[in-house]
């Protein structure tokens, strides 16, 4: 038997901004990782990452990040998909404060 | 100092023009991020994980007060109003997006600066000892070495596409402040018999996955010499270095595989055949070069002023004590501006921090400033009498702490809070063992000792070098921090060594703080540092502070 698929959400970089974005299920990219979309089969995952992957007026650098799901949507499941939620910890920077704005 | 020629001016012009094209380019959809991604590394724009980031060049360390306003004017326009300054003596603005580069390249250029050359398989930025020109202990100022070097190795057409990174450190003093033994080649400047300065050349050192302390290939190479022997290093590694993997295509590893005695061999052999090619246009070059580092008129005033404070003032005699080195003219200090304020990020400064450290440099430094691999600024030409004066205007803007060289002027790299390679944070850990020694009040009693924190297994933050090295790494999805022992960056320099398991994100500082009890418990007298302590009794006392507690409690 294979191991359980981890769920996953498409995520990357804006190409102006470089803030990182997630790919939504109505084909949207968002700053919160919450409002993306959690694929939970593997053949899905990869069909979703060529297409955010191919928007490359729009996004830098995409791939599939570990996810699980939560009260209020999509989680981060690695401390590093974490802080991307956020920004870094030295600074009130990035996501932390932009997104509460 | 140096001033860019109408050839550099032309040449970085030139490549910002070129560069906001190819930005323009990619935004347009032109260019895909794989063609445009090798065109924006060679101009210093990284990726990272919240924002784009640029690094900008500080050759050899040294800057005038105009560039560093720029820097200021450039991290409060297109940045978040501050700079991080590097473990490689560059500068980093953390947030540049895209479509603003151009622009904040155009503005580096109007002062002579650049991001060329900071990233790429090619020679980077030269670093070279931060006293330069100012120390006590020197030979011969080191710059014009180094700047002969830079002018040699940009957009050298040979070496744009090495196997690996290459980069070069240069000392002109016997003591080795530039970590030179830990660089592709060192550079430290010798005397021969006859008196004449030259440089012992050191090759293959290296931090990193597989850190190796470089050896010596030639102990005195006649400063005539250096460029084509320099080239005819470059030249055999470019030959013989591995392509076929990232993680063994450095130097290093070249020499490693080769052996001393054969790669000695092979630049000694391609040296014969480059040195006659040298007509001597490098040297009348170099001797140009050279007028432009004229040390700067000192003044001769009595410094009656400096020493009587120094006896008042407990605040200004700890600053004094730590922050100032011995210049070659006795009249006059060098200054070491710590930007390791307990509980700051090292590194950074504000722009109005820099536009303070600016004036400061042009009203009593002759205008130079130099960036240390240590992350701290320099003010390397102070005449005594001056400095109470600096002291106050440092105090008032949080740029007064007496901590350069203590437990708390440590090095970290931006780790994972930015950096797109990291595996852990480096940054708050540095805060924390910061803010824990302040509040014990122990370092000015512990004396010398360097932490050095790198985020990753690359080692940016150089703690294999550290007295303490602290290395976070990913261990089953939890960050994990790693311990090294007794490594030391100078001339004596050695890699540390692993203390065992490590240690979880909460529990690494009261970790570091049994070493150092362990430390003050062993210490045979206050004189004996930290280094000396751990020589004379190696890590056994250490590594039972450090795990033997465990047992203890479980025991209690």
């Amino acid at each position: 038997m294979s191991r359980r698929f981890i769920p996953k959400v498409v995520t990357g970089n804006d190409l102006i901004e470089g803030d990182v974005v997630y790919l939504t299920a109505d084909d949207r990219w968002t700053r919160h990782h919450h409002e993306a979309e959690l694929i939970e089969d593997e053949a899905h995952a990869q069909m979703r990452l060529l297409h955010g992957a191919a928007q490359k007026l729009v996004v830098v650098g995409a791939y599939l990040a570990d996810a699980k799901a939560g009260p209020n949507g999509p989680e981060p499941v690695h401390f590093r998909e974490e802080f991307r939620t956020r920004g870094p910890s030295n600074y009130k920077h990035g996501k932390q404060v932009d997104l509460a704005q | 100092m140096y001033s860019y020629s109408e050839f550099d001016e032309a040449f970085i012009r030139a490549r910002v023009a070129q560069f906001s094209q190819q930005v323009e380019r990619r935004l347009d959809g032109s260019l895909t991020e794989d063609e445009f991604r090798p065109l924006r590394l060679m101009n210093g724009l990284y990726l990272q994980l919240h924002a784009y980031m640029l690094r900008v060049a500080i050759p050899y360390g040294t800057l005038n007060p105009n560039q560093m306003r720029q820097l200021a004017h450039i991290a409060e326009t297109w940045d978040k109003g501050y700079g991080h300054f590097t473990t490689r003596q560059n500068i980093q603005f953390n947030w540049p997006k895209l479509k603003d580069v151009p622009a904040i390249l155009q503005a580096l250029a109007d002062v002579g600066m650049h991001a060329i050359q900071t990233s790429g398989n090619c020679v980077r930025n030269v670093t070279a000892d931060h006293f330069a020109g100012a120390a006590a202990d020197e030979i011969e100022d080191p710059r014009p070495v180094a700047e002969l070097l830079r002018q040699w190795s940009t957009d050298h057409p040979e070496f744009q596409f090495l196997p690996r990174k290459f980069k070069i450190a240069i000392t002109g003093s016997p003591n080795d402040r530039a970590v030179t033994r830990a660089h592709d080649i060192g550079l430290r400047m010798v005397r021969n018999a006859a008196g004449e300065p030259g440089f012992e050349v050191m090759v293959g050192g290296g931090l990193g996955r597989t850190p190796m302390i470089a050896h010596t290939v030639r102990d005195f190479l006649p400063k005539a010499d250096l460029l084509p022997y320099v080239e005819a290093v470059l030249s055999v590694y470019n030959t013989l270095g591995r392509r076929d993997n990232k993680y063994k295509a450095r130097i290093k590893i070249t020499v490693h595989e080769t052996g001393k005695e054969e790669i000695a061999r092979l630049i000694e052999e391609r040296f014969a055949e480059l040195r006659p090619l040298f007509g001597g246009n490098d040297q009348n070059l170099l001797a140009e070069i050279e007028d432009a580092f004229a040390p700067p008129a000192f003044r001769n005033a009595p410094v009656d002023a400096y020493d009587a404070f120094y006896k008042a003032d407990p605040t200004f005699r700890a600053w004094a004590d730590t922050n100032l080195t011995a210049h070659r003219n006795a009249q006059y200090a060098i200054v070491t501006i710590s930007l390791k304020a307990h509980g700051e990020t090292p590194g950074d400064a504000t722009a109005d921090q820099m536009r303070l450290i600016a004036d400061l440099a042009e009203r009593y430094g002759h205008s130079d400033l130099r960036i240390s691999h240590e992350q701290n600024v320099i003010l390397p030409h102070v005449h005594k009498s001056d400095l109470p004066t600096i002291h106050a205007a440092l105090s008032q803007a949080g740029l007064a702490t007496a901590n350069v060289g203590l437990i708390s002027d440590i090095i970290a790299c931006p780790g994972m809070d930015y950096c797109a390679l990291a595996t852990a944070r480096s940054i708050p850990i540095a805060q924390q063992i910061a803010t824990r020694f302040k509040e014990l009040d122990l370092e000015h009693e512990v004396g010398p000792l360097k932490i050095k924190i790198s985020g990753c297994i690359n080692a940016c933050g150089h703690h294999h070098v550290g007295h303490i090295g602290i290395l976070g790494l990913d261990r089953a999805g939890v960050e994990n921090y790693q311990i090294t022992l007794g490594g030391d960056g100078t001339e004596t320099a050695a890699i540390g060594e692993k203390t065992g398991p490590g240690f979880a994100y909460d529990d690494i500082v009261p970790a570091i703080e049994r070493i150092v009890r362990a430390y003050l418990d062993l210490r045979q007298e206050p004189g004996e540092t930290f280094l000396d302590a751990y020589r004379r009794v190696g890590a056994a006392p250490f590594k039972a502070a450090l795990y033997d507690t465990e047992g203890e409690q479980d025991a209690a």
